[in-house]
């Protein structure tokens, strides 16, 4: 059991003859993905790393039977690019596209939100089902499967924690990065949702990084709710200055909204286990005996 | 990208949005000839994309063109924060029946705009909210639609407006929000908006951010782009204009790593182990060697890093092509600061092979090399 993507996942890759796409599509066919058409516009007819190309995502659809995308095209054409897979009935919607305006980002969550899709991203590693499918860029192998739910609003760190785990025996049910931008299609609370529901996750860990809300609104959840699974997570950025982004467009302090210390804080108060620093994550899941074993 | 107050009432001033009569000038001459011009009493305001000027001195007040003269002198001499004025906006003074406050945000936690507006103008909003919430009106926009008539108009009423001052506030505001539409603004915030004794509504200040990711819609504003701001120290320019994330911070060890997640964790850890980072530098996601070499070469050039700190994850990136970098540097110029590598993932054996041929090594845990890098700082 996984989140949002596993087996029975049939994607199509839209930008899939762009340098990141076909790159990307290779790793994702030898991890195991299921990758049943691209999508490029005006190179429909064609062949891409061993793929069917599609000059519409409505034209894969009456070839293939897609049930999900993974989008790689340029920030100003992701707009739609989303909208067409959404148009078409395609969830999840995962977005690799980085630096695509807020506005676009906002209008596109709005739409998926109106019609029940789920958008993964903007500016997202993608997701990962440990040993099933993998809808994103990160290196498969760091992962092994097991039952600890990641979300993260970072890549290469989600790679380094979840290395980590791995390499401590601590495997992972879904992995997946929400996204660095500020608008995601998805918040740490729908991630937590996902999770709860899940059979196969009984612990989730929360990687999060300075700017925002989507952590103390997590807390808040976390709290409210007496979640029932054990929480575990690590903040990114508190030697980060005010006023200044880290690389992530998300990430930033805005007056004295967004610190790391006050997220870890609300985190910490909500029962959830916070590492000082991300080695002590696994040190953390160690300690305490998931309740479902 | 912040645009400067009069930037930002010019573009206002062509979507219909009332600003104060004036204009900018880069010199006292100029100002004094603008203060002639529009008569009555004048405000001279720096022209810096800094916040706090007014605390700073930067806004100054004139009852005649010559004294106008002498503050926009004073004012064209300051340095704010670091931002040297290079502009000042010479407006006629307006009088105020009523000071509000208004803008439209980006939402992040409610996923959409949202306008916030107060009766409780010229001051910091943030207090207002702090001290008496209830006096700040927070109305969401659908993310689609986006402001509609009568959301304007509620907005106007609950700030007790009625008949055709209703109408002409709601026609403000709709103004407001068509420039965040029309230049993609992450913010537009106008404190004070000034109501005149003849009932109409001015944008007495005026302060637009342009989402940066929305530059290749608007072409005019892609030289101004690229102008250092106050904002954006030398070593930040140097290394943006590389294509590095780079922002700088006030120690000395000096940090590179891929992936903004990683190297904020970086930071963190260095910290945590009593050091502290000089920067933040993230070379991306499937650097080359190059771009390793670009960031290695201007960190270890600055005179503040003692110390330097390259912490990798490869995944898409590759540890050879990050080696490569490295040892190029150390070829070409030398390593002139202490240097402690961690590098592991993609393409490992290769890099270190790499490094070793070069007399490097590389550590495989971020930990013990963050607090090998601290003690590497010379006492």
């Amino acid at each position: 059991m996984a989140v949002l993507i596993g087996k029975q996942t049939r994607a199509i890759v839209q930008g899939i003859t762009g340098n990141q796409g076909s790159f990307h599509s290779r790793l994702m066919l030898d991890y195991g993905t299921r990758i049943v058409a691209g999508v490029t516009p005006g190179k429909g007819g064609t062949t891409s790393v061993g793929v069917p190309v599609f000059d519409t995502v409505a034209s894969a659809l009456e070839k293939t039977d897609a049930n999900a995308s993974i989008i790689f095209v340029p920030a100003p054409f992701a707009k739609e690019a989303g909208m067409e897979a959404i148009d078409a009935g395609l969830s999840p919607v995962v977005i690799i596209t980085e630096m695509i305006p807020a506005r676009d980002a906002m209008i596109l969550i709005e739409y998926a939100r109106n019609h029940g899709a789920t958008i993964i991203g903007p500016n997202t590693p993608g997701i990962i089902t440990a040993g099933e499918s993998k809808l994103g860029i990160m290196p498969g192998d760091v992962f092994k499967p097991g039952k600890v739910g990641l979300a993260s609003r970072s890549g290469t760190l989600t790679y380094e924690i979840a290395a980590s785990l791995s390499h401590d025996g601590i495997g992972q049910s879904s992995c997946l990065g929400i996204g660095g931008d500020p608008f995601t299609g998805l918040n740490f609370i729908d991630v937590l949702k996902l999770f709860r529901d899940d059979s196969g996750t009984d612990t989730v860990v929360l990687i999060g990084e300075i700017g925002g809300s989507a952590e103390e609104d997590a807390a808040n959840y976390i709290r409210d709710t007496k979640y029932p699974k054990r929480v575990a997570a690590y903040i990114a950025g508190r030697a980060a200055p005010p006023g200044k982004r880290m690389g992530h467009a998300g990430a930033i302090i805005t007056g004295t909204e967004g610190t790391a210390d006050a997220k870890m804080k609300s985190l910490r108060e909500a029962g959830v286990m916070v590492a000082d620093i991300p080695s002590e994550l696994p040190r953390l899941l160690l300690q305490q005996v998931s309740p479902l074993q | 990208m912040k645009l400067f107050e009069y930037e930002a009432k010019s573009i206002a001033q062509n979507l219909g949005i009332n600003t104060p009569r004036g204009a900018v000038a880069s010199t006292s001459d100029e100002a004094r000839d603008i203060h002639k011009r529009i008569g009555g009493e004048a405000v001279i305001k720096a022209q810096v994309l800094v916040a706090g000027r007014g605390k700073a001195g930067g806004i100054k007040f004139a009852g005649k063109p010559d004294e106008t003269w002498a503050r926009a002198n004073e004012i064209l001499a300051m340095t704010i924060k670091g931002e040297k004025v290079k502009k000042v906006l010479v407006e006629q003074k307006a009088t105020a029946k009523r000071e509000l406050f208004a803008s439209i945000v980006l939402d992040r936690a409610n996923r959409c705009q949202t306008v916030l507006a107060s009766d409780q103008g010229g001051i910091d909003i943030e207090d207002v909210a702090r001290q008496t919430p209830e006096r700040v009106l927070h109305h969401r926009l659908d993310p689609i639609f986006g402001m509609r008539s009568y959301d304007a108009r509620l907005i106007a009423l609950k700030l007790g407006y009625q008949g055709a001052q209703q109408g002409t506030f709601s026609d403000f505001l709709s103004n407001l929000y068509r420039l965040s539409v029309i230049y993609d603004a992450e913010l537009v915030e106008s404190n004070p908006v000034i109501e005149t004794q003849d009932g109409r509504f001015v944008a007495a200040d005026l302060r637009v951010i342009v989402d940066d990711n929305s530059l290749f819609r608007h072409p005019e504003f892609q030289e101004r782009s690229k102008e250092i701001s106050g904002e954006v120290t030398v070593l930040e320019s140097k290394a943006r204009e590389n294509g590095l994330a780079f922002v700088e911070l006030d120690g000395d060890i000096g940090i590179i790593g891929n992936g903004a997640g990683l190297v904020m964790a970086t930071l963190d850890l260095v910290k945590q182990y009593g050091g502290k980072p000089a920067n933040f530098c993230d070379v991306g996601g499937g650097a080359n060697a190059e771009h390793v070499a670009t960031a290695l070469q201007i960190i270890q050039g600055a005179e503040k890093v003692r110390a330097v700190f390259v912490n990798i994850l490869a995944g898409i990136t590759r540890c050879d092509e990050v080696a490569k970098g490295i040892v190029d540097v150390k070829k070409v110029m030398g390593l002139k600061k202490p240097l402690v590598i961690r590098m592991v993932g993609t393409n490992q054996e290769e890099g270190r092979k790499i490094l070793q041929s070069a007399g490097l090594t590389a550590m495989d845990k971020m930990d013990e090399a963050a607090r090998l890098a601290v003690s590497k700082v010379p006492a």
